[in-house]
């Protein structure tokens, strides 16, 4: 194992494991930065820094990076390059080498955003960027623009290249209706990236122009406006949350069918339904972003609606997950502890989002911790534990090599513990006025021991999320041999070789007719 | 003209498209509702519609977790070779399982639709008789100026029993006007002029903080509303107005002393 081989490979689950390694790193580091903010807001006035720009970097980097470097690559990136040509049975993707190309732009992008530290003034504009202060603050608006737009340029030739090879690829009897719901998930996702990080791309070069090339697009005083950039930035970045949200539902869809040995509960709800629901709703709902920006009434109320009923698809593929438990076999295994997690937790998640659907209610609570506590659970909380859920459930097939349970258990049980002490918090003083984006919180002394919860829950949280992470690394190393197929599942990746060797399959793998990637059988 | 004409038309439409929607639901909703008084403070119809929306998710959270939590723990693999016993769906029990579960969410969408959208009306439409303060929001203060020209920082001086318009714009960056105490928030921004109204009834103190971020001390921008009852605010503008109208007029009031700097501070 040479580095020069990892590092031109072609091979998709090389591919794959290089962005997992990067995403992990970016998870790392912006994980650092969370607990850095929570040190600091253990105590009214400064804590760690007296500095509130060291804060207010810390955060622009916990979000940019947890989300642009973390869990877009995650999913979208490892999850994607290592699962979709195995689970339609093919040598590889389409487009080997733009593969390896997209891996490469994300390294630059991620180390373009590390590069915050080492810089003289850094971005400090949140991982949003509204104008008018990022284009008249002293902080690097640049470096944002251009980590936003390489890392939206790989993501989009990953697109082109999944949809090709989902496309084209597939081994001989894998009908439409017989995809794994994880395929279809990160399809969806791809198609909400081809159609929605140009915006984002646009958004971001404009304000850059407007800074350092002497534009106007959103200055006001020479005919630009301030609102068109929140407009054309959530019309990317909510759909961004379905690209999130699509590929780690999908992998919660896999491990639970998988662990429980029981097919998923009405797959053409889920395929049909959820999924194209989603993609078909996601485009029309980013004003709920905007509900207190000073949009027009009559979009805020139109936008209520749909946003609304984003809950349908959501439910059903709630419905189908809990479904799929039903007089099903369940092993307590690690990773399907994190997913049931996700089952518990997305709920309070999604619920919680409902208030927030509607624009009277959300002018109280809008820009407070509540929202930084529901979309916590949605994102960090749910969407952390899938990608953790799906590491562990694929750990056997990349490495070859068994985790530790105990380890794997004990992590679960800290992350789970954590979370809900962290969020929860988070959304309670919310409501009661906690705003968010605060260095210092003087004129609410009263939540002050809310605060101290919070930092020690991060703590655990912290702690459990390392032990995860060394389990994976030691099990990776001398972990014991996993075989083929440990958890007895008749989807495609299981019935190679772990790892499966370059080209996957030594021949072509083809299926019977009564072959269905859920059709688990007595054995 | 005839563009902006165009541009209302297409705005009333789709407020009657978007209305119409919600009316069939919002008299259901209004039929559900009459125990609940007519609104005067919106601040108390957020309340009570927060309320009702967490017991609503509440309900449904704990339904959902119940049946979860009784489906894993009956599920427990007993012998290694074991699978999964579910029955297979038919294609009508199937197309059930989407159907109904449609119509419910989307019943309580639309209802919960309807009763945000009547609060949404309430929070939007001004009363008439009304106190309106200009608000000019900057890195970090709160400048307000009362229709009579009296201006004052990071106080918002308002009588008990008033309702109080802010129509608010913003000299650099975003900031958010926020006054948890009365449920209410708007962005403030260079080049618009947006608006919020809140109602205060009884004198007291209120925090008004900042909800966007606007800079390096945005956790500092802060403020206070003072409501005071109608006689003391009276006696208080009077005194306001008197000093303002010495430092307009110097010269006249007999006071070289009076010098420019006396005017009220604009940054």
């Amino acid at each position: 194992m040479n580095l020069k081989e990892w590092i031109f490979t072609t091979d998709h689950k090389r591919v794959g494991i290089l962005y997992l390694i990067g995403s992990l790193a970016a998870f790392a580091v912006a994980g650092i930065m969370a607990l850095l903010m929570r040190a600091e807001l253990s105590t009214i006035g400064p804590t760690i820094t007296a500095n509130p720009t060291n804060y207010n970097v810390w955060l622009y980097t916990h979000g940019a990076v947890m989300i642009l470097g973390f869990q877009i690559p995650a999913l979208t990136g490892f999850f994607a390059n290592f699962c979709i040509p195995l689970m339609i049975g093919a040598k590889d993707v389409a487009f080997p080498r733009v593969n390896a190309l997209s891996v490469w732009l994300f390294y630059v992008g991620v180390i373009l955003a590390l590069m915050t530290f080492f810089i003289p003034d850094p971005p400090d504009i949140m991982w949003t960027g509204y104008p008018p202060y990022s284009t008249i603050t002293t902080g690097n608006t640049a470096m944002y623009s251009f980590t936003v737009l390489i890392l939206g340029f790989a993501s989009i030739i990953g697109g082109v290249n999944f949809l090709t090879t989902v496309a084209y690829m597939r081994a001989p009897g894998i009908t439409l209706n017989k995809l794994n719901i994880f395929v279809w998930c990160t399809l969806g996702a791809f198609v909400l990236q081809l159609i929605f990080v140009p915006v984002l791309g646009t958004a971001v070069s404009l304000i850059s122009m407007d800074k350092y090339l002497g534009t106007n697009f959103f200055d006001p005083a020479k005919g630009g406006d301030v609102l068109t950039y929140q407009n054309l930035f959530w019309f990317y970045s909510h759909p961004a949350v379905y690209v999130i949200f699509l590929p780690f539902i999908g992998v919660v869809f896999e491990v639970i069918s998988s662990h429980a040995r029981s097919a998923v509960f009405n797959y053409k709800m889920v395929v049909y339904g959820g999924i194209g629901g989603i993609v078909l709703l996601a485009g029309e709902v980013w004003v709920h972003h905007l509900y207190v920006s000073g949009m027009a009434d009559w979009l805020r109320i139109g936008q209520m609606v749909t946003t609304l009923m984003i809950s349908i698809p959501v439910g059903l593929m709630m419905i189908s997950l809990v479904g799929t438990l039903y007089k099903s076999s369940i092993a307590f295994t690690t990773p399907m502890l994190y997913a049931l997690g996700v089952v518990f937790l997305f709920l309070i998640g999604g619920l919680t989002g409902i208030p927030l659907a509607v624009p009277s209610l959300t002018l109280a609570v809008s820009d407070t911790y509540y929202v930084v506590g529901h979309f916590h659970y949605v994102m960090a909380v749910a969407g952390t534990f899938s990608i953790f859920a799906g590491i562990y459930h694929w750990f056997p097939k990349f490495s070859g090599r068994m985790y530790n349970e105990f380890w794997g258990k004990v992590g679960f049980w800290l992350t789970f513990i954590g979370s809900n002490v962290v969020f929860w918090t988070m959304m309670d003083i919310g409501v009661e006025g906690m705003p968010r984006r605060y260095y210092d919180y003087a004129h609410f002394p009263q939540f002050e021991s809310a605060h101290q919860l919070m930092t020690a829950g991060a703590v655990v949280l912290g702690v459990g999320f390392a032990i995860a992470v060394l389990n994976w690394i030691i099990g990776a190393i001398k972990g014991p041999l996993a075989g083929d197929n440990p958890w007895g599942s008749p989807s495609l990746e299981w019935t190679t070789v772990s790892p499966p060797p370059h080209g996957n399959w030594p021949t072509p793998p083809s299926v019977a007719d009564d072959w269905h990637p859920y059709a688990y059988k007595k054995g | 003209m005839h563009k902006q004409q165009v541009k209302g038309t297409i705005r009333r439409t789709l407020t009657a498209v978007c209305g119409s929607m919600l009316a069939a639901s919002s008299w259901a909703a209004g039929v559900a509702q009459s125990a609940v008084p007519k609104i005067n403070d919106p601040a108390r119809g957020w309340d009570s519609l927060w309320h009702e929306v967490i017991v609503d998710i509440t309900i449904i959270g704990i339904l959902f977790a119940v049946v979860t939590a009784w489906f894993v723990f009956s599920s427990r693999r007993t012998a290694d070779n074991q699978v999964g016993a579910s029955p297979k769906l038919t294609a009508a029990s199937a197309v059930g399982w989407t159907v109904l579960p449609i119509f419910i969410f989307l019943s309580i969408d639309l209802y919960t639709a309807a009763n945000g959208w009547v609060l949404w009306n309430h929070y939007r439409d001004v009363p008439a008789d009304r106190l309106e303060v200009k608000l000019e929001s900057g890195m970090y203060s709160w400048d307000y100026t009362y229709p009579n020209g009296v201006r004052t920082q990071n106080e918002l001086i308002v009588p008990a029993g008033k309702p109080v318009l802010l129509r608010m714009t913003s000299r650099d960056t975003l900031h958010s006007h926020y006054i948890p105490d009365f449920r209410v928030k708007e962005d403030s921004m260079p080049g618009r002029v947006t608006y919020l109204w809140f109602y205060p009834t009884k004198p007291g103190e209120h925090l008004v903080t900042c909800a966007e971020y606007c800079g390096v001390m945005h956790s500092y921008m802060a403020g206070r509303v003072i409501v005071k009852s109608a006689d003391e605010y009276a006696a208080w503008m009077k005194q306001e107005e008197t000093q303002l109208a010495a430092a307009n007029a110097p010269a006249e009031a007999g006071t070289p002393a009076a010098k420019p700097a006396a005017k009220p501070k604009k940054t």
